[in-house]
C-alpha cells in the first residue's frame, strides 16, 4: 500500500511555555478533501505552518507520501507539490494580477506555457478583467482570489487554504464553494474555516481541533450534532 | 504589450542621452569639464549597483563602498605587479564578487535580518578602512605595490587595450570608456530585470515569505543579487582607479558609502535611471557648492560651501517630502496627468 499524502506522528509545537499543538496524528489520502474547524487558539494555523515548513515541530514528524519533511524548508516543501493559501491574503502588493500569477507559474512552467498558464487562471479566478491593476490597490475579496490564483499557478498537488471566505460577499463565497470543488477533481486539499454553511457545502469529512488537539475526526453531519464539539465550538452557530 | 513598447521606449531615451553625451561632451567642453563627467558616470555606475542590490532586491547595504574600494585597490595592486591590466581589470570584478559571495553567504544563510545587514555591510566597509589606513609602513606592500595607508596609492597604470600594453587609455579614452560603460551596464541590468531571475528578486522583495511558499529559495536570489552588485560596483571602482591613477582608504570611509545611499533615495529606488541622475545631480552641486567656497570662507559663504550639511538636509528634505526620490515621483505625476488628459482629448 502507497504512504498517503500527508501523515503526521505526533506532531507538536511548543512556543516558550505554550504547547500550541500537542500529539497530533493526521492523515490525509490523495485528492481527499478535509476541513479543520476549531475555535481560534486551537492550533489550526499552527498546524497549517508546520505542514508548510514556516514551523519546524518541537516534536513528532510530518511525511509527504511517506518523505519526512519536518525539516525542510518552505520552498522545499512547495517544490514537493504543496500550496498554501494564508489567513490573511500573502500576495505581491507592489506588482501587478498578472505579474503576481506570472511569478508563481514561472516556477513551474517554461516560455510561452507560463503565459497560457496565467491567461487561463485569470479566467478560472475571474480576475481577466484587473489583470493590469496593483495588487495592493484591490479590494479585500478580489486580494482572497489573486492569492488563490497564485496558489493554483504552480499546480499544486495539495492545497492549504486557511478562511479562504474570510471578508467575502455571499456571491463570492458562492464561487469559492465552486472553485473548491474544482480544485478537489485533481487535488487534495485541507481547509481551515469557520463559516460552517461553507463547510457542508463543500466536505465529506471535518477534523476538529481544540486546545492543540485533534478532538475529533468524523463527518460534517456527524461533527454538527456532536455534543462535545457543540460545547467546545459550535455552541450558538449551529443554534442559529 | 504597452508595458513592453513603453519599457523600450524608455531604454531607447536613455540610450539617446547617453551617446549625446558619449559624442557631445568632449567635443563641447574643455578637458578639465570632460574629465569631470567622466568621474560623474563613473560613480553612476556605482550607483546602479547600489540601484539593482536595495531598490529591486531589497537589499538595504550601507558598504556598496566596501566592494567599490576592494575593486580599485585589487586593480591598483595587480596592475602594479603585473603590468599589463588585462587581468587586473578581471580581479576588480571578481575580488569583490567572491569577498560578497563569502559575507553574502553568512548574512543571507544566516537569515540576518534587514537592519543588522545594513550594520554588517557598515562594520565591513569601516574595518576595511581602518584596515587599509594604518598600512603606512614600507612593510606594508603586496609584491611590488606597496599599500600606503592614509596616504594611498599614487601612480597607478592606467588601463591598456586588452594584452596589448602599449595601448593605454588616455584621458579622454578614460570618458568613452567609462560613459560607454554606465550604458552597457544600464542596459545589462534592464535585460536582468526583465528576465526570469529579475521579476523574481523584485516578487521577493515584495513579499519574502510569498515567494518561499511557491518554491522559490529567497538566499539564494538574495546572494547572486548582492554579488552582482558587488561586481559591478568593483569594476566602479577599478574605472576609478583609473580616472585619477590614484586610490586611497577614504573610498571605503563612510562619507563615501553614505553619499551612494543618498544618491539612490534622491533618485528613486526601483528605477535604473533614478540612481544615475541622483547620482550626476548630487555630484554636480556638490562640485557646484564646493568650488564657491575657499577654505577662508566665514558666514553664510561657509554655510553654503559646508557640503556635507547641504548633502544631509537633502538627505533628509527626500526623505520626508519625496520618499520615493525624484524619477518614481515623476512617473505617478505622469500617470495622474496621463488619463486626464485623456478624457480631455475625448
Amino acid at each position: 500500500m502507497s504512504a498517503p499524502l500527508i501523515e503526521t506522528r505526533g506532531l507538536g509545537m511548543r512556543f516558550g511555555g505554550v504547547q500550541a499543538v500537542r500529539d497530533v496524528d493526521f492523515v490525509l489520502a490523495e485528492r481527499e478533501l478535509r476541513c479543520l474547524i476549531g475555535p481560534n487558539g486551537a492550533g489550526k494555523s499552527t498546524f497549517f505552518k508546520m505542514l508548510t515548513g514556516q514551523l519546524h515541530p518541537t516534536s513528532g514528524t510530518v511525511s509527504l507520501r511517506g518523505r519526512d519533511i519536518s525539516r525542510a524548508e518552505p520552498h522545499e516543501i512547495a517544490r514537493l507539490g504543496v500550496g498554501i493559501k494564508t489567513q490573511v491574503p500573502s500576495v505581491f502588493d507592489g506588482l501587478t494580477v498578472r505579474e503576481n500569477l506570472w511569478i508563481a507559474a514561472a516556477r513551474t512552467n517554461r516560455g510561452a506555457r507560463i503565459r497560457s498558464v496565467v491567461d487561463a487562471m485569470l479566467e478560472q479566478v475571474g480576475l481577466a478583467p484587473v489583470a493590469s491593476a496593483i495588487v495592493g490597490q484591490l479590494a479585500h475579496g478580489q486580494r482572497q482570489w489573486v492569492e488563490l490564483g497564485v496558489v493554483l499557478s504552480t499546480d499544486p498537488e495539495l492545497v492549504l487554504l486557511d478562511e479562504p471566505a474570510a471578508g467575502m460577499t455571499d456571491r463570492e463565497v458562492a464561487r469559492t464553494v465552486e472553485l473548491v470543488r474544482e480544485i478537489n477533481k485533481t487535488k487534495a486539499l485541507i481547509v481551515v474555516e469557520h463559516d460552517i454553511q461553507f463547510i457542508r457545502k463543500i466536505a465529506s469529512k471535518v477534523t476538529v481541533f481544540n486546545q492543540g488537539a485533534v478532538l475529533v475526526e468524523d463527518d460534517v453531519e456527524a461533527i454538527l450534532h456532536n455534543p462535545t464539539v457543540r460545547d467546545v465550538y459550535l455552541g450558538k452557530k449551529v443554534a442559529a | 504589450m504597452t508595458a513592453r513598447a513603453s519599457s523600450l521606449a524608455g531604454i531607447a531615451v536613455v540610450l539617446a542621452i547617453g551617446l549625446a553625451v558619449l559624442v557631445l561632451t568632449p567635443r563641447l567642453f574643455e578637458l578639465d569639464v570632460v574629465l569631470n563627467v567622466t568621474v560623474y558616470m563613473i560613480m553612476a555606475v556605482l550607483a546602479l549597483s547600489l540601484g539593482l542590490i536595495w531598490g529591486f532586491g531589497g537589499i538595504l547595504c550601507f558598504g556598496q563602498s566596501a566592494f567599490f574600494g576592494l575593486g580599485a585597490y585589487t586593480y591598483a595592486i595587480a596592475v602594479m605587479n603585473m603590468g599589463e591590466s588585462t587581468l587586473p581589470l578581471v580581479l576588480s570584478v571578481v575580488v569583490p564578487a567572491v569577498f560578497a559571495a563569502l559575507l553574502g553567504y553568512f548574512i543571507f544563510y544566516g537569515r540576518i535580518s534587514d537592519v543588522y545587514l545594513g550594520v554588517i555591510t557598515l562594520t565591513v566597509t569601516l574595518i576595511l578602512f581602518n584596515s587599509v589606513n594604518s598600512t603606512a609602513g614600507p612593510e606594508f606592500h603586496i609584491g611590488s605595490a606597496r599599500l600606503g595607508g592614509f596616504n594611498g596609492i599614487p601612480g597607478i597604470p592606467a588601463l591598456n587595450v586588452p594584452f596589448f600594453k602599449d595601448w593605454q587609455v588616455d584621458l579622454e579614452g578614460m570618458f568613452y570608456l567609462a560613459t560607454a560603460s554606465l550604458l552597457l551596464v544600464y542596459v545589462a541590468l534592464r535585460a536582468l530585470l526583465a528576465s526570469r531571475f529579475g521579476r523574481v528578486i523584485v516578487a521577493i522583495r515584495e513579499n519574502e515569505g510569498r515567494a518561499q511558499l511557491l518554491g522559490y529559495d529567497p538566499r539564494v536570489y538574495k546572494l547572486a543579487t548582492f554579488v552582482i552588485g558587488a561586481a559591478i560596483a568593483g569594476y566602479a571602482g577599478c574605472l576609478f582607479a583609473n580616472w585619477g591613477n590614484f586610490v586611497s582608504p577614504t573610498i571605503f570611509g563612510l562619507a563615501q558609502s553614505a553619499q551612494i545611499i543618498i544618491w539612490v533615495i534622491v533618485g528613486g529606488r526601483g528605477t535604473l535611471v533614478g540612481p544615475i541622475v541622483g547620482c550626476i545631480g548630487i555630484q554636480w552641486l556638490t562640485a557646484a557648492l564646493g568650488a564657491n567656497a575657499p577654505s577662508e570662507t566665514a558666514g553664510w559663504a561657509a554655510l553654503v560651501g559646508n557640503v556635507p550639511l547641504i548633502l544631509g538636509a537633502i538627505l533628509i528634505g527626500f526623505v520626508l517630502l519625496v520618499p520615493k526620490g525624484i524619477l518614481p515621483t515623476l512617473g505617478d505625476l505622469a500617470a495622474q496627468l496621463t488619463p486626464r488628459r485623456a478624457k480631455a482629448a475625448r
